[in-house]
């Protein structure tokens, strides 16, 4: 049966299994609204902006293990994605964003809302395809979805011109793909994962490292299993928060820029790295000539194989699947495998370390910052999902919110898109309809997106907005103060909505907190007695906290500047 | 992992699929991660379904090994080889038309016939000269005639190939 080059975008997104799509509609795709409005296998969210939409559908595959999916129209339409789509890039994150085009007979003749869409967003895409022929359209999906999600994920645009979506074609969706040019690894190369495990033995100052990818490939539940088989202290980067229980005594903590002091001096100073599925990236290790001048063999699993010896020369490469080379490592464990027992020196080492207490803060007059993180851990219970924005209050989040489980804690961490928090909690209810959500955020951040406060109205998205208020953009005034002799340029915000009133405006719950002991009964309130409904509690916080330990940029990862040292 | 140390001259070729677009994609590569191109070309090769491109670059060991890692990266490339790492045949053409009025026409002529050059275009005045040949060798002949007398060259850039059973085929 002959159907239309829309219904075959339904259709394939049917088959995906894609049963809802962040967008907003516009005159190149209104074939394929038309096909959504006969169906209602795929749920449509219509958000305010179209940026919003590409957030959404990153956090939707944030927060899941599947794939997150927008639709936007040409033109303006593409151009307002180009944020969330270099924001899901840099944390490869995988997501099919689905384009309208100005028809094929157009291209090239700058008609209205037209633009270049495959060379904009080729930058920042894994991958991204012009359909050309309404015959070729179902298997381009098809591709999208699989380049996606397979390998290094990441996003992957369809640019979809109006004149395909109107044009009637059979529709066969291939089960799957082959494609010459792209045939991901998965396996490791067991030679060197043999060398890997001859390392671990050898180690007497070990440390395990994890970013993103151990989230990625859902492989939390192997890393625990080896670092617990180990007794191995871990770290998780920014994007690796999660991968393994922060509660756990193993856990010291996130490391880099804003690490803890144990974590940090455990990178420095050991003699083996066991780097999973992290970049040595510069907010991570510092200034890498400081970083090279301790002498340490480094393993590093990681499916990119880019991403090795990229930044930090590498002794042992392991190019797979991080879940699955995991596997593998425990697998050779099992026959006389024994760690060094100068670990147990290291672990004194380490608790030494751990005495200074790094993330110990003052209480003041004010909020502080840390203190509502702490009390919002205590009332959820750990086991919210977090989704942040960008600045000193996503540092808070992630150094006083104890992650103890995967996909809880969705940020930008590459990219660093203010504005990202409130759609991210969006995606995340898409996704997970039951879960709390809680989007911490500052009064600067929140304002980037605010719109989606009606979206959220619409489809009863019930987020609670952890709102930092401290009047200034935090982070951007506390390297003022520490660097530029105190010049405040442009960091005071001024002229700030009534968040209050706002949040009543839009139809939600809105809630001033100003005193320290109203943030733990106003946080119980928001999560018992307003559990269904969206509620923006604005803190009133200290307007000088800073964000501690520090390691200031170019400087070497234990050259920390810490609260105590002030 | 500082740059700066041995820089070396390579020659990547890579088999890419014929796609429109597909230049774009590597030339966008190189300057969005801050790598140098010195020449680049590209044609189909006789299978219609894929192109084969040369990219003449600069760089340390360690920027080689990114280039040609961020290269495979790209979900078009199909394959990637350093032709410098081994042994290899590069040739460059060059089109050079030069200025041939009285004695410096025939100094024009012995030059082209010193080069194996071949003239395939003359006037009155002008010669086209087809010369053929590693860049090096191109690079003489420009400096061993007269400047003055140089009205107009191009070059295609370097294409190479690996020698004996190196192939590079899909």
């Amino acid at each position: 049966m002959m159907i239309s080059g829309a219904e075959i975008v339904v259709r394939c997104l049917q088959e995906e299994k894609v049963d809802c799509v962040f967008g907003y509609p516009g005159g190149s795709v209104l074939h394929i609204y038309d096909a959504l409005f006969k169906q209602d296998q795929v749920k449509h969210i219509l958000v305010r902006h179209e940026q919003a939409a590409v957030h959404a559908a990153d956090a939707f595959s944030r927060s899941s293990q599947r794939v997150g999916v927008a639709l936007v129209t040409s033109g303006p339409g593409v151009t307002n994605t180009v944020t969330g789509i270099a924001t899901a890039y840099m944390d490869s994150i995988p997501m099919v964003v689905l384009t309208g085009q100005v028809p094929s007979f157009y291209i090239g003749q700058d008609a209205f809302q037209e633009c270049d869409t495959v060379g904009i967003t080729r930058p920042c895409v894994k991958h991204n395809f012009l359909v050309k022929d309404v015959k070729d359209l179902a298997v381009t999906i098809k591709k999208a979805f699989h380049i996606a999600a397979t390998g290094r994920p990441g996003p992957v645009v369809v640019d979809i011109p109006k004149d395909i979506t109107a044009q009637m074609c059979e529709f066969e969706y291939p089960n799957s793909i082959q494609m010459r040019s792209y045939n991901p690894v998965a396996k490791g190369h067991l030679g060197q994962i043999k060398k890997a495990v001859q390392i671990l033995q050898e180690a007497k100052r070990p440390i395990i490292y994890t970013g993103g990818g151990v989230i990625l490939s859902d492989a939390a539940q192997k890393l625990t299993e080896l670092a617990r088989k180990l007794n191995f202290p871990v770290t998780n980067t920014l994007m690796g928060l999660g991968g393994y229980p922060a509660t756990d005594k193993q856990f010291v903590g996130m490391l880099g820029m804003h690490g803890t002091f144990e974590a940090n001096n455990a990178m420095q100073y050991s003699d083996v790295i066991l780097a999973i599925g992290a970049r040595f990236d510069d907010r991570v290790i510092g200034n890498p000539e400081h970083f090279e001048q301790e002498k340490r063999r480094v393993i590093h699993i990681d499916i990119d194989p880019s991403s090795i010896s990229k930044r930090v020369k590498v002794d042992v490469p392991i190019v797979g699947n991080v879940n699955d080379v995991l596997e593998e490592i425990l697998k050779l464990m099992d026959s006389g495998f024994k760690t060094d027992p100068e670990v147990a020196n290291w672990w004194k080492q380490i608790e030494e370390w751990r005495s200074r207490e790094s993330l110990r803060y003052k209480q003041a007059e004010h909020i502080m910052p840390q203190y509502v993180i702490e009390k919002l851990f205590e009332v959820t219970g750990g086991d919210a999902y977090i989704t942040s924005d960008v600045g000193q209050h996503q540092m808070f989040a992630a150094q006083y919110y104890k992650f103890d489980k995967p996909r809880r804690w969705i940020n930008s961490g590459g990219l660093g898109t203010m504005g990202v928090g409130l759609p991210y909690g969006m995606g995340v209810l898409m996704a997970n309809p039951e879960a709390q959500v809680a989007c911490v955020t500052g009064e600067g951040s929140i304002q980037m997106c605010i719109q989606e406060l009606s979206t959220c109205k619409q489809y009863g998205f019930p987020i609670k907005i952890i709102n930092l208020n401290n009047g200034m953009l935090g982070m951007v005034r506390q390297w003022q103060e520490m660097f530029y002799s105190k010049r405040y340029s442009q960091s005071y915000v001024t002229s700030l909505p009534d968040f209050v009133k706002l949040a009543e405006a839009y139809g939600h719950v809105g809630m001033k907190i100003e005193r320290i002991e109203d943030v733990e009964p106003a946080l119980r309130k928001a999560f018992t007695e307003h559990k269904n409904d969206l509620v923006f509690m604005d803190f009133i916080i200290d307007p000088v906290a800073n964000v501690f330990p520090m390691v200031s940029a170019g400087k070497g990862l234990t050259e920390m500047i810490l609260a105590e040292d002030l | 992992m500082s740059d700066g140390k041995n820089i070396m001259r390579h020659i990547i070729s890579i088999l890419i699929e014929n796609e429109s677009g597909a230049l774009s994609r590597v030339a966008g590569l190189f300057s969005a991660r801050g790598y140098n191109i010195e020449t680049l070309t590209v044609a189909p090769t006789e299978d219609p379904s894929l192109s084969r491109m040369t990219i003449l670059t600069w760089g340390s060991d360690e920027v080689l090994e990114q280039i040609t890692k961020q290269l495979n990266k790209l979900i078009d490339v199909v394959k990637v080889v350093d032709l410098s790492e081994a042994a290899h045949v590069e040739r460059e053409l060059m089109l050079i038309k030069v200025r041939a009025t009285g004695k410096d026409r025939e100094e024009m002529k012995r030059m082209a016939d010193i080069f194996r050059g071949r003239i395939i275009d003359v006037t009155e005045s002008t010669y086209v000269i087809e010369l053929t040949g590693a860049g090096s060798k191109l690079d003489s002949f420009i400096s061993g005639i007269d400047a003055g007398l140089i009205l107009e060259t191009v070059r295609t850039g370097v294409c190479g190939i690996g020698r004996g059973d190196r192939i590079l085929k899909v």
